[in-house]
């Protein structure tokens, strides 16, 4: 690294510092609220690819392989320029032109759905995960099928996931960096901005890489207490202490 | 005895390379030992940088760095100077200078304080500045009339800065913020679809996406400049031999009415029909670099 300037305090100056905390605040912004679309979508539709009904499994399999395919880059472009011109003119001039915040909407709204058919496969092998006599014994007492999801399967199998929904969570942090892509100003691309101005591209995006680290640290923790307060004695969730 | 030391020091001094040859940095070095020069170029800064069909690298600036290529092999005594490409973006541009993985950067930049605190530019080789791509019924002629207008610009460029400052200083509201994209054509598509009513950037760039776009006689560069954006090759700091290299091939190059051709070659019309004829700004600059000897 001869030859480089070295440059920290310019990242506590205005207005870099003021971009970075924005930048921060629009990435935390964006994961959460995908994730509050994503988790309970997800969850329907995980529970629909889990359904007697073929056609409710039809719909469930449908979305997640649709959602799940499709590069989530190009899911931005698509929900970005191409939706707003197959809806009706008035629709798509109110969103190209009317709509608040255009960005940030349409790539929560990308990002939701996306991560929807992520929570949904975890969702999904949560139940076939439990074994099938516990469904069997649940309807042989008389539950209906939806009280049989809402006392047997469901109280558990969300319990099984909770490690391997850490990683999803912890996804939509990082994916959301890809809104940067239609003009989002997250963390990722208030690094990049104050690299174009500042140069220091090396001082930017460490501050970015500590900042991500700290928010999926902090995830983590909490992860980790659902996961220590929900587990099941006995199942694999426990996994190797 | 004290002769003797102070001889002894002298020596020590002059045979220091980091005092001796303070200024003259690895890059000529470099050069002469792997006989080959490593030229940063870009895929789509139209005329100046660019991937033709074929995939052959080419451009105004491409030129003019083969030119200085060819005067570092001559000052060498090479017989042979091989020429690598290396692709180039504005986000690793500046890293790889300081690297060293390329020798010089051969593209669209336009020289600022900023970009000197981490690398050197040669002399101004082209000159444009911001100016705004709008629709010809959009009505829109000036900066000021964006009032309650959707503006996009690339995230972090000289243009946006330029454009913020003038709405700042001149109090016109747009609709929102300015809209920050990643590239020319995601920019292009926005004013297309009707997302936004004006596009940012330098002149010369506009002139591109004019005449490249489907519809070119839809499409006007309306505005006086706002900003003023010389543009010149970057090469690492602290590389003064290097420097001077490329500063008097483009002296010669200027005196002997070659780059006047490499001009006329690019943008009158150009091979992509750009039409941008040679400003009198330009003309006067060339007079200004085009040192005496």
């Amino acid at each position: 690294m001869g030859g480089y300037n070295w440059n920290w305090p310019i990242l506590l100056k205005d207005p870099y510092f003021g971009w970075i905390v924005s930048g921060f605040g629009n990435t935390w912004l964006l994961a959460v609220l995908a994730w509050a679309i994503a988790f309970p979508l997800g969850s329907v539709v995980g529970i629909l690819r889990t359904a007697d009904s073929r056609a409710l499994r039809l719909i469930g399999t449908a979305y997640v392989e649709l959602f799940r395919n499709i590069p989530l880059l190009v899911q931005m472009f698509l929900w970005y320029y191409v939706v707003p011109e197959l809806l009706p003119a008035d629709w798509g001039r109110w969103v190209k032109r009317e709509m608040p915040y255009p960005q940030f909407i349409t790539a929560l709204i990308c990002l939701g759905l996306y991560s929807a058919s992520r929570v949904a496969e975890q969702v999904r092998s949560g139940i076939e995960a439990i074994p099938q006599g516990q469904r069997f014994a649940a309807m042989a007492i008389g539950l209906t099928p939806v009280q049989v999801y809402r006392y047997v399967l469901i109280p558990v199998a969300y319990r099984i996931i909770v490690p391997p929904l850490t990683s999803d969570f912890l996804g939509v942090f990082k994916n959301s960096s890809l809104a940067l892509t239609i003009g989002v100003l997250e963390l990722t691309s208030q690094a990049r901005q104050i690299e174009e101005y500042t140069f220091a591209a090396f001082e930017a995006f460490a501050t970015a890489t500590v900042l991500y680290c700290l928010v999926t640290g902090l995830v983590i923790v909490l992860m980790r207490g659902v996961e220590k307060r929900s587990r099941i004695a006995g199942t694999i969730a426990v996994g190797a202490q | 005895m004290k002769h003797l030391y102070a001889a002894l020091l002298g020596v020590a001094v002059l045979a220091s390379p980091g005092l001796a040859t303070a200024q003259d940095g690895p890059v000529m070095k470099r050069i002469a030992e792997t006989k080959t020069i490593n030229i940063g170029h870009r895929d789509a800064s139209v005329p100046l940088s660019f991937l033709g069909q074929d995939g052959k690298v080419q451009g105004y600036s491409i030129d003019i760095c083969l030119k200085i290529a060819e005067a570092a092999r001559v000052e060498l005594k090479l017989d042979k100077l091989e020429i690598k490409f290396v692709p180039v973006s504005p986000q690793t541009r500046i890293p790889l200078l300081t690297a060293g993985t390329v020798d010089i950067i051969c593209e669209s930049s336009t020289h600022t304080l900023g970009r000197s605190r981490q690398i050197a530019f040669l002399n101004t080789t082209f000159l444009t500045g911001s100016k705004l791509l709008v629709r010809k019924n959009s009505g829109i002629k000036k900066i000021e009339d964006l009032n309650g207008k959707i503006l996009v610009a690339l995230l972090g460029t000289t243009n946006e800065r330029a454009a913020q400052a003038e709405i700042d200083s001149k109090g016109i509201k747009l609709k929102g913020d300015i809209v920050k994209l990643k590239d020319h054509s995601q920019a292009m598509l926005n004013l297309e679809q009707g997302r936004a009513d004006a596009y940012v950037s330098d002149d010369v760039v506009l002139f591109g996406l004019a005449s490249a776009s489907k519809n070119p006689a839809e499409w006007e560069v309306v505005g006086p400049y706002f900003s003023y954006d010389p543009y010149g090759m970057m090469i690492p700091r602290n590389n003064d031999d290097w420097r001077l290299m490329g500063n008097t091939t483009i002296t010669r190059l200027i005196q002997s009415g070659e780059m006047a051709a490499i001009y006329k070659k690019w943008f009158e019309p150009g091979p992509t029909n750009i039409n941008y004829p040679m400003s009198d700004r330009l003309r006067e600059n060339f007079g200004l670099v085009a040192l005496p000897d």
